[in-house]
């Protein structure tokens, strides 16, 4: 028989104690700063960022020191605290266009207009482990890199598309002011616009999305992709000043974006052309820049009048309904904590049932 | 452009904006006289992108902002929208804002937003320099069947 029980005050307490003390590991070591995490763990902070929806890399450095170093929990972290914030207005839509690029290539197109300009990418490096850094001391201070004789990359640099766009030869992105759909505001409701898909992947777990567009291009789905383009850096956020009437630069993000160009026969409905798969996403994170577009073009087999394979990442519920490490987590994890009763009940059904199963073996003998 | 009349005023804006805190600080080491219209208040603005760059809006993410007004002695109203959490960074930027539209503002202009948009674009620069020195420039391998 299953009684209530409480308690468990005091065991809670002192796990938590001991969280803290495990957290900050030997104390003989120096304690990590916010700053250090910031600065040299940036790619992790990018990964909180973009997938708690909220950017601010000081937040994103505390949430990792405060998980210990689990990213998901940080995730989780960064999520309950921006529900604090009020929401104060909407930004202008950021353009991509004005980004002052660290890095700009595309695997379409070797002589662009702009270049170009791999930035401080892992491409090319040889993925030996550099027993230098393990060294304490000023061996950790890279030399400046060299820079350029032949003067900046420019102001403006066009997109790829643009010039596949003046050809006819892509499908275009006509510009629009609709409101977009805010699923931090409303449930998810299927089927979804692109713009609810597009926010749902940019913050959702990068491993899934990864694995989406994988499963894509190992033939589940297969979307025929080539990076039109791939950019990283900083571009201005506009907000409209409710009193002053006009919109003022309040800021700047980090964003990646890439832009896939996809090989395209026609269908029913569309010419022969080349179509877009489109992900933005904050901080440095080409990984899911370049996945979140994949799955993306996927996703969009219905309006471009594709046949549906049955592909995973074709399935619009599947996808969005599985990509957010906060809910999946949340769901998995819970199994862990007390089902006493419920369990009960599934123990009294078994015994009942082998009972009648006994007995009815035994008539029948 | 509707904007234009503004031009100056969203432009310093944006600098006292983007401006580190604590550079701005050193920079408006003692504050005038004022109240607070509106006290410093934190919150988040939701950035959005567009869809293929050009396309349809969507919600990016959001990005903390923290924005503030203030009220100069001689009824000269400031505000401020700035990124992240720091409350006196916006004060400070409402201030500057409320000092730019009074007699003070050519010494305002001179001693705080000349040196904010100077570092910037230095700062910028030796960026674009950086990305610049990582351009690739190719070149032709000439077959030598004939040679």
């Amino acid at each position: 028989m299953y009684v209530a029980v409480k308690g468990g005050e005091r065991a809670i307490d002192n796990a938590h104690a001991w969280l803290a003390e495990e957290r900050r590991g030997d104390p003989a070591v120096p304690a990590l700063s916010i700053a250090q995490i910031r600065e040299q763990m940036a790619l992790a902070v990018n990964r909180v960022m973009a997938e708690g929806s909220l950017y601010d890399p000081d937040l994103a450095a505390l949430a990792i020191k405060q998980a210990r170093g689990d990213l998901i929990e940080a995730v989780f972290l960064i999520r309950a605290y921006r529900t604090t914030l009020p929401r104060l207005t909407a930004s202008r839509p950021v353009d991509t266009g004005a980004m002052a690029v660290d890095r700009r290539v595309s695997a379409t197109f070797k002589d662009l207009p702009g270049g170009q300009v791999l930035g401080p990418t892992f491409d090319y490096t040889h993925r030996l482990l550099d027993f230098a850094l393990m060294a304490e001391g000023p061996s950790d201070t890279p030399s400046t890199p060299p820079v350029a004789e032949s003067g900046p990359v420019a102001q403006r640099v066009p997109h790829v598309t643009s010039f596949l766009n003046r050809d006819g030869l892509i499908e275009a992105a006509t510009p629009s002011d609709i409101t977009p759909p805010d699923l931090t505001r409303e449930p998810m409701e299927l089927p979804a616009t692109r713009p609810l898909r597009l926010q749902a992947l940019t913050r959702g777990d990068e491993g899934f999305v990864l694995s989406m567009a994988y499963s894509t291009q190992r033939g589940y789905g297969r979307t025929h992709a080539f990076v039109g383009e791939l950019r990283i850096g900083m571009v201005p956020v506009k907000v409209e000043i409710p009193e002053l009437g006009f919109a003022v630069e309040i800021g700047e993000v980090e964003l990646t974006e890439c832009e896939t160009v996809n090989q395209f026969k026609g269908s029913k409905t569309e010419p022969p052309q080349f179509t877009r798969g489109y992900g933005l996403v904050f901080g440095q994170s080409e990984r899911k820049a370049i996945a979140m577009s994949l799955v993306d073009r996927a996703l969009r087999w219905e309006e471009l009048g594709e046949d549906f394979t049955g592909a995973p990442a074709q399935d619009e519920e599947f996808v969005l309904m599985h990509c957010d490490n906060i809910q999946a987590t949340g769901f998995l994890e819970h199994i862990k904590l007390p089902h006493y009763v419920d369990f009960q009940a599934e123990l009294e059904l078994v015994r009942r049932l082998r009972t009648e199963a006994q007995a009815m073996q035994e008539a029948a003998e | 452009m509707t904007d234009a009349p503004h031009a100056a005023r969203k432009s310093w804006m944006a600098t006292l904006a983007k401006a580190p805190p604590a550079r701005l600080q050193a920079l408006m080491p003692d504050p005038p006289p004022h109240d607070l219209l509106r006290a410093p208040e934190v919150g988040a603005v939701m950035v959005q992108g567009r869809t293929g760059a050009t396309g349809a809006p969507f919600n990016l993410g959001e990005m903390t902002v923290t924005r503030a007004s203030v009220r100069l002695a001689c009824g000269t109203v400031g505000h401020a929208w700035v990124q992240g959490r720091d409350k006196a960074h916006a004060r400070r930027a409402a201030l500057a804002d409320a000092l730019l539209q009074t007699d003070a503002a050519p010494a305002t202009m001179t001693q705080i937003i000349a040196p904010l948009q100077a570092e910037a674009a230095s700062e910028k620069a030796e960026r674009a320099a950086k990305a610049a020195g990582t351009k690739v420039e190719f070149f032709t391998m000439v077959r030598g069947d004939n040679v």
